[in-house]
C-alpha cells in the first residue's frame, strides 16, 4: 500500500487551520465564526492523528478524544449563549455586540 | 519570661486596636480605662519577670536576644524583627511600663468625662508599643520604628484637645510644632542609620558594636555617625537647639505630659546615646559636644525657670533642664550615671506633673501659679507628694535625685571639667530656687484665687495613690545607685548591674587621674549646702517677702524679660529660620519652584499621559473580530520574529 | 495507573472537591432548599479543601507516573484558589441577590472552576492542563453570561467565549506541534531533552502558541483586549474571582512549565517574548486605566498592568523571581476580592453605581468601607506596608538579579503611572462633596469578607519575609 507522506498530512491541518483562523476574523455571524473555531479544533486533531500514526506512539489519540470532548462541550455552551443572545437581540450578528468598549 | 517579652509589645497594641476600634461604642469609661491600663500592668509584670529571670543568671549570660520574625531578607539587607533583653533594654522597660502604668490609673480619674476618653487611652496604648519597640528593638531599624512611632503618639496626643486654644495659638500648632521639629532630628538619625549601614554592613547592634571595636574605622567615620545620632537625640530629648518643643507641648492632658514628656519619650535620646556608647566613646570630640550642650541646655533651662508663671511650663524647663543633666554625664562616660537619672527622674518628675495635674483639676483648670497660694490644706495627699518629689529634684541627701545627681555632678568633676561640675552645681542651685519658688507660690502663702468661683478639693483615689507610689519610689528609688564612696567599690548595685553593657565603652575612654575621697566628699558637701541656701532664700522670699521679687525683677527688668521670654529663642527662630523658610518657600520654592517647575512639568506629564490615554484607549473598539485580529497580529509578529533570529 | 491506594490520599482535596460538586449538583436537583444550602456547603468545602492543602505542604511527590504534583507549590496554589473562591462566594450571597443571578448553578461552577484551577496547579503533563484550562474555562463563560437577560452579561459572555476558545484552537494547535517532535505530553520528557527539540522550528513554534494562549489567559498585552470588555459586563463578584483565581490558575501553568525549564537549566530562550509583553502589558494597562471611569474597567486594565509586572518575573526567570510571582499572586489576589467586593456592595440594582462619582464622598456614608478601599487601593498600587509594595519589590529584585534592571526601571515607571488612577479612587472617597444619595446595602458576608481581605493584605506587607520563605522553600 503506498505510504501517504506525513508532510501532507501536516501541510493539509495547517490549511484547515488558517482557514478556520480566516474565518473567525471574516464571517459575521457568530455560529459561522464558532464553526470556524471547531475547524481549527479539528485541524489539530488531524494533526495529533498524524504524528500518533507515524510516532507509534498512542498519546496523540488519547489527546484526540479529550479535544472532542472539550469541543462538545464548547459548543454545548457556546450555542446556549448564542440562543441567549438572539433572544435579546434577535440578531446573531457580532458586529452589533458592542455596548462595552475604549 | 523573655521569650514572653513581646507580649510587652503586643498587649498594649492590642489595647489600642481594642480601643481605638470599639472605644467610641463602648459608653462605659472604666471598661475602656481598666483595658488600657491593665494591658499596660501585665506588660509590667512580664517585664519584672523578666528582670528577675535575668537577675537569676550569670552576668555573661543576661544579654538574650528573642526573635520574632524576619522582617527583610534581601541581598545583604537581613533585618530581623529581634528583641534585645539585656540589662540596659529591662532596665528602661521596667520604667516605661512601671511609670506608665500609675500613669494610666492616674488618667482615668484625670480624664473622666472627657468626650475623648477612649481616644486618649487607646494612643496612650499605642505610645507604650512605640516606646516598648524603641527600647527593645535589637537593631537600629526597629528602634527607629519606635522612634517615629513615640513622635507620632507625643504629635497625637499633644494635639489631643484640638479644639481648645493654647497660649497664642492652638493645640494644633503646639503638636504641629513637636512634629516638625522632632523630624529636624529625626533627619539627622537617618542620616545616622546610613552612615552605620554604610560602614559596618549591618543595623544589628550586636554586630555593629562587635565591629565598632575591630574595623579599621576612621575618627572622622566614628564622629560623623555620633554627631548624627546625636542630632537625633536633641530633637527626641529637647536639647539646644532642638528643644523649642518640649514647653509647647504642655498644650496636652497633664499625664501625657507626665508620660510622654517628663518620663519616658524624652529620654529615648538618652537611652539611645547609652545604647550607642561604643560609638560614641570612639568619637571624642563628639563626647565633648555631648557633655557641653548637655550642660548649656540644663544652665539655660533652669534659668527660664525662674520666672515662669504656668506650673506645667516651669516643670517643663525643668524637663529640659534634667535631660541636660543627663546628656552631660553621657557626654563625660558616665553612660550608667546618665540612665540612673533618667530612672530617677521619671519617678520624681512624673510625680510632679501628676501633682501638678491634680492641682490644676482642683483649681478648675487654673495654671498659673500666681493665682495659687495656701492650697496646702486643701489638698494635703497632694501636697505631701509634691513636697516629696521637690525635695528629691533639688538634690536633699537621702532621696532619690540627690544619688544620681550627685554622681552626675562627680563624674562630670572628674571624668570632664571644674567648668563642668561648677556650672552643673550653679544650675542645681537654680533648680533648687525654682522649684521652691513653685511649691511655695503653690501649697504656701495666701489664697490668691477667688473663692466665690473656684473651690479647691482634694482628687479622687484614683489619682492620689499613683502619687503615693511615686512618693515612696522618688524616695527610695535612689537607693540602689549609693555613690561609691559611700559603700565601696562595687556597693553601687545600678552601675554593676549596667556594667557589662558599657565595657567596650569604657575601654576606649581615657579617665583622667586619681581623685581622694575627701575630694568627692567635699564637693557633694559643697553642692548641698548651696543646694539648701537656695532653698532657704525660696522659701523666705515667696512665703514672706514677696517684695523682695518684685524688688528684683524690676530691678533686673532686660535680665528678667530675657527669662520670662525664654532668651527669646522662639522669636529668633521664628525670624531666623522659620520665616526665611516660610518667605522663600512661598516666594521662591512654592510660587516658582513648585508651581511652575515642578507642577508644570508634572500636571504636563500628567496631562500628556492623560491625553494620550484618551487615544490609546480607542484601540478597545468593542468588536470582537477586531480583538482576534490584534491577537493573530501579535502571533504573527512573534512568529516573524522567530524565524528571524533562528 | 496508581502505583498504589496512598496516592489517593494525596490526591485528597481533589477527590473530595470532586464529590463535593456532585453532591451540590444532587443537593440543587432534590431539594428546594439549594439556594439556602450551597452558599455554606461550598464554603465548608473550600474551607477544608484550602487548609487540607497547605497542611499537607510538605508531602510533595510526583504521582500517577509523573503526571501530577501533589504538596509543595501546588498545595500554595490550592490554597490561593480554595481562599479566593471562599471569599468571593462569602461576599457574593447577598450580591447575586441584587444582580438576578441567585442561581444554585452560580455556587457549582464555582466549585467546578476551582477544581479546574486546581488541576491546572497540579500538572506536570500537557494533557492535565489541557483538562484543568477547558473545564475552568467554559464554567467561567457561563459564569460571565449567567444573567442570561442582561445584554450586558450576553456580550462578556460571548467575547469570552468567542476569543477564549479562539486561544483554546492556538493552544490545541500548538500542543499537537510539541507532541509531534518530542513524542511525548510529559512536561519533564519535553524539557529534559529540550536541547535536542531546540532546533527543530515546529518544536519552537508549537512551545510558542502554547505559551501565547497562556498568555491570552494572564491578559498579557497584546493578548488582552478580551480583558476589559469580559470584566466589566460579567457580575461583579465574577469578575473578582476571574481576575484573581483564574489569572492564578493561568501563571501556575507558566511557572510550571519556565520552572521545570529552569530546573534542568535549559537555556532561557523565552525571556525576549516574556520582556516584550511585560513591558506592553504594565504600560498599556496603566495608562488606559487613566482614561477610565468606570472602576470594575478601571480595574481591568489595572489587571493587564499586574499581569505586565509579574511577566516580567517570568522574563527574569529565576527561582527567586517565580517565588515572587507567587507571593504576588496571593497578595493580589486578596487585594483585588477585596477592591471588587467593596464595588459589588456600592453597586446598584441594574449596574448602575459603578462609575467614580458614585464614590465621592463615600467616606460619610460608610467610614469603613472609605478606608478599606484605600487601603486597597494603596495595596494594588504598591505602597508600603502593604502587600501589593513587596509583591511588586520581589518580582523586580528578581528582575535585577538576571541583569534585567531596564526590565525592572520600565516597572517601576509604569507602577508610578498607575499610581495616579489608584489614588484618584482615594481622593474621590476622601475628599470630594458627595453627589448621589443611596443607601450602602448590609452584608455580612460582603463585610467579612472585606476584613478578612484587608487583615491578609496588612499582614502579608508586615510579615513578608516570613511567607516568602515558605514560597522559596517549596518552590523547586
Amino acid at each position: 500500500m503506498l505510504q501517504v507522506p506525513m508532510e501532507y498530512y501536516l501541510i493539509l491541518s495547517a490549511f484547515m487551520f488558517t482557514v478556520g483562523v480566516a474565518g473567525v476574523l471574516i464571517r459575521r455571524n457568530a455560529i459561522v465564526v464558532f464553526m470556524s473555531i471547531e475547524l481549527m479544533l479539528n485541524s489539530a486533531n488531524l494533526t495529533f492523528i498524524t504524528f500518533s500514526s507515524y510516532l507509534g506512539n498512542s498519546i496523540g489519540q488519547i489527546f484526540v478524544f479529550f479535544v472532542m470532548t472539550v469541543a462538545a462541550a464548547e459548543a454545548a455552551v457556546g450555542l446556549a449563549i448564542i440562543i441567549a443572545i438572539f433572544r435579546n437581540k434577535l440578531s446573531v450578528n457580532i458586529d452589533e455586540i458592542n455596548i462595552f468598549k475604549w | 519570661m523573655i521569650n514572653l517579652i513581646y507580649l510587652t509589645v503586643l498587649l498594649p497594641l492590642i489595647g489600642f486596636l481594642f480601643n481605638g476600634l470599639f472605644g467610641s461604642k463602648i459608653k462605659n469609661e472604666k471598661i475602656i480605662g481598666i483595658i488600657g491600663s491593665s494591658t499596660v500592668g501585665i506588660s509590667f509584670l512580664i517585664v519584672v519577670g523578666a528582670f528577675i529571670q535575668t537577675l537569676s543568671l550569670p552576668v555573661e549570660q543576661r544579654s538574650n536576644t528573642v526573635e520574632i520574625f524576619t522582617w527583610l531578607n534581601v541581598a545583604g539587607l537581613n533585618i530581623k524583627f529581634a528583641y534585645l533583653v539585656d540589662q540596659l533594654s529591662l532596665t528602661m522597660g521596667l520604667i516605661v511600663t512601671g511609670v506608665g502604668f500609675l500613669i494610666h490609673i492616674y488618667s482615668i480619674g484625670y480624664m473622666h468625662g472627657d468626650k475623648g476618653y477612649w481616644r486618649f487611652f487607646s494612643y496612650l496604648n499605642l505610645f507604650i508599643f512605640a516606646m516598648m519597640n524603641l527600647i527593645l528593638g535589637d537593631n537600629f531599624l526597629v528602634l527607629f520604628l519606635g522612634w517615629e512611632g513615640v513622635g507620632l503618639c507625643s504629635y497625637l496626643l499633644i494635639g489631643f484637645w484640638y479644639d481648645r486654644n493654647f497660649e497664642k495659638g492652638t493645640t494644633s500648632q503646639a503638636a504641629k510644632k513637636a512634629f516638625v521639629v522632632n523630624r529636624i532630628g529625626d533627619f539627622g538619625f537617618l542620616l545616622g542609620m546610613f552612615l552605620i549601614y554604610f560602614t559596618f554592613d549591618s543595623l544589628n547592634f550586636k554586630e555593629v558594636f562587635a565591629k565598632a571595636t575591630t574595623f579599621p574605622v576612621t575618627e572622622t567615620t566614628f564622629s560623623l555617625i555620633a554627631l548624627f545620632l546625636f542630632i537625633g537625640a536633641t530633637g527626641k530629648s529637647a536639647q539646644i537647639p532642638l528643644f523649642v518643643w518640649l514647653p509647647d507641648a504642655m498644650a496636652g492632658p497633664t499625664p501625657v505630659s507626665a508620660l510622654i514628656h517628663a518620663a519616658t519619650m524624652v529620654t529615648a535620646g538618652v537611652y539611645m546615646v547609652s545604647r550607642a556608647s561604643i560609638l560614641f566613646a570612639s568619637a571624642p570630640s563628639i563626647m565633648i559636644v555631648v557633655a557641653v550642650i548637655g550642660l548649656l541646655t540644663a544652665l539655660m533651662a533652669a534659668s527660664i525657670g525662674l520666672v515662669q508663671n504656668d506650673i506645667k511650663k516651669v516643670l517643663a524647663y525643668s524637663t529640659v533642664s534634667q535631660l541636660g543633666y543627663m546628656f552631660l554625664a553621657a557626654g563625660v562616660g558616665a553612660f550608667s550615671a546618665s540612665i540612673f537619672h533618667v530612672m530617677t527622674h521619671a519617678f520624681f518628675k512624673a510625680l510632679l506633673f501628676l501633682g501638678a495635674g491634680s492641682v490644676i483639676h482642683g483649681m478648675h483648670e487654673e495654671q498659673n501659679i500666681q493665682n495659687y497660694g495656701g492650697l496646702k490644706k486643701y489638698m494635703p495627699k497632694t501636697y505631701i507628694t509634691f513636697f516629696i518629689a521637690t525635695l528629691a529634684i533639688t538634690g536633699v541627701p537621702g532621696l532619690s535625685g540627690f544619688f544620681s545627681k550627685d554622681e552626675i555632678l562627680w563624674n562630670a568633676y572628674a571624668n570632664g571639667s571644674f567648668v563642668f561640675w561648677l556650672i552643673g552645681v550653679l544650675t542645681a542651685m537654680m533648680t533648687a530656687f525654682y522649684m521652691f519658688r513653685l511649691l511655695s507660690l503653690t501649697f504656701y502663702g495666701n489664697e490668691r484665687f477667688d473663692h466665690h468661683h473656684v473651690h479647691p478639693h482634694e482628687s479622687p483615689a484614683v489619682m492620689t495613690v499613683p502619687l503615693m507610689i511615686l512618693a515612696f519610689l522618688s524616695v527610695v528609688g535612689g537607693f540602689v545607685g549609693m555613690p561609691k564612696v559611700f559603700v565601696g567599690e562595687h556597693g553601687n548595685l545600678f552601675e554593676n548591674w549596667l556594667e557589662p553593657i558599657y565595657k567596650p565603652a569604657q575601654l576606649k575612654l581615657a579617665h583622667f587621674g586619681m581623685h581622694s575621697h575627701f575630694e568627692e566628699i567635699l564637693l557633694m558637701a559643697i553642692s548641698v549646702v548651696l543646694a539648701l541656701s537656695a532653698i532657704y532664700f525660696a522659701l523666705k522670699v515667696y512665703t514672706q517677702k514677696p517684695e523682695i521679687a518684685e524688688s528684683v525683677s524690676s530691678k533686673f527688668k532686660g535680665l528678667y524679660n530675657l527669662l520670662l521670654n525664654k532668651y527669646f529663642v522662639d522669636e529668633i527662630y521664628e525670624a531666623s529660620v522659620v520665616q526665611p523658610i516660610q518667605k522663600g518657600s512661598e516666594k521662591l520654592l512654592w510660587k516658582f519652584a513648585d508651581v511652575k517647575i515642578i507642577d508644570g512639568a508634572v500636571n504636563g506629564v500628567a496631562l500628556l499621559i492623560d491625553k494620550l490615554a484618551e487615544q490609546i484607549k480607542k484601540i478597545q473598539t468593542g468588536f470582537v473580530q477586531y480583538y482576534a485580529l490584534v491577537m493573530i497580529a501579535g502571533i504573527a509578529v512573534v512568529l516573524f520574529f522567530l524565524l528571524f533570529s533562528l | 495507573m496508581p502505583a498504589n491506594n496512598y496516592e489517593y490520599f494525596l490526591l485528597l482535596p481533589h477527590i473530595v472537591l470532586s464529590v463535593g460538586i456532585v453532591l451540590s449538583i444532587l443537593i440543587e436537583i432534590f431539594t428546594r432548599k439549594g439556594k439556602e444550602v450551597l452558599p455554606w456547603f461550598s464554603s465548608l468545602l473550600f474551607l477544608f479543601v484550602g487548609f487540607y492543602s497547605i497542611i499537607n505542604i510538605d508531602k510533595n511527590f510526583f504521582i500517577f507516573g509523573g503526571m501530577v504534583e501533589v504538596g509543595g507549590r501546588a498545595s500554595i496554589f490550592n490554597f490561593i484558589f480554595n481562599i479566593a473562591a471562599l471569599l468571593t462566594v462569602l461576599a457574593s450571597t447577598d450580591y447575586i441577590k441584587k444582580y438576578g443571578i441567585n442561581y444554585s448553578e452560580y455556587y457549582i461552577l464555582i466549585q467546578s472552576s476551582v477544581l479546574g484551577m486546581m488541576v491546572m496547579a497540579m500538572a506536570h503533563d500537557i494533557l492535565v492542563i489541557f483538562m484543568g484550562l477547558e473545564l475552568m474555562s467554559i464554567c467561567f463563560y457561563i459564569l460571565a453570561g449567567l444573567n442570561r437577560k442582561r445584554s450586558s452579561n450576553n456580550e462578556a459572555s460571548l467575547k469570552y467565549f468567542l476569543l477564549g476558545s479562539f486561544a483554546t484552537g492556538f493552544i490545541v494547535y500548538g500542543i499537537a506541534l510539541v507532541y509531534g517532535t518530542t513524542g511525548s505530553t510529559s512536561i519533564q520528557n519535553i524539557f529534559e531533552n529540550f536541547m535536542q527539540y531546540f532546533n527543530n522550528i515546529l518544536f519552537i513554534v508549537g512551545m510558542l502558541l502554547l505559551l501565547i494562549g497562556f498568555s491570552f489567559k494572564i491578559a498579557a498585552v497584546p493578548f488582552h483586549m478580551w480583558v476589559p470588555d469580559v470584566y466589566q459586563g460579567s457580575a461583579t463578584s465574577v469578575t473578582g474571582l476571574m481576575s484573581t483565581a483564574g489569572k492564578a490558575a493561568a501563571f501556575s501553568v507558566l511557572l510550571i512549565l519556565l520552572g521545570t525549564s529552569l530546573s534542568y537549566s535549559s537555556p532561557i530562550v523565552f525571556r525576549n517574548y516574556f520582556s516584550v509583553i511585560a513591558v506592553l502589558s504594565t504600560l498599556v494597562g496603566s495608562i488606559i486605566a487613566i482614561a477610565q471611569t468606570n472602576l470594575k474597567r478601571m480595574l481591568a486594565y489595572s489587571s493587564i498592568a499586574h499581569a505586565g509586572y509579574m511577566a516580567i518575573g517570568l522574563a527574569a526567570g529565576n527561582n527567586y523571581s517565580f517565588a515572587g510571582i507567587t507571593f504576588y499572586l496571593a497578595a493580589y489576589v486578596f487585594m483585588n476580592i477585596g477592591a471588587f467586593t467593596i464595588i459589588s456592595l456600592i453597586e446598584g440594582k441594574d449596574e448602575t453605581r459603578l462609575t467614580l462619582n458614585s464614590y465621592a464622598g463615600l467616606n460619610k456614608k460608610s467610614p469603613f468601607l472609605a478606608a478599606m478601599m484605600s487601603l486597597f487601593m494603596f495595596a494594588l498600587a504598591g505602597i508600603p506596608p502593604m502587600a501589593g509594595f513587596f509583591g511588586k519589590y520581589y518580582v523586580f529584585f528578581g528582575a535585577i538579579k538576571s541583569d534585567l534592571t531596564w526590565l525592572a526601571i520600565v516597572g517601576v515607571l509604569s507602577s508610578l503611572i498607575s499610581v495616579y488612577f489608584y489614588l484618584r479612587v482615594v481622593v474621590y472617597v476622601y475628599f470630594m462633596n458627595e453627589n448621589e444619595q443611596f443607601e450602602i446595602e448590609k452584608s455580612v458576608g460582603s463585610n467579612l469578607a472585606i476584613s478578612l481581605t484587608g487583615l491578609l493584605v496588612l499582614l502579608f506587607g508586615i510579615f513578608p519575609d516570613s511567607l516568602m520563605n515558605l514560597i522559596v522553600n517549596f518552590i523547586k
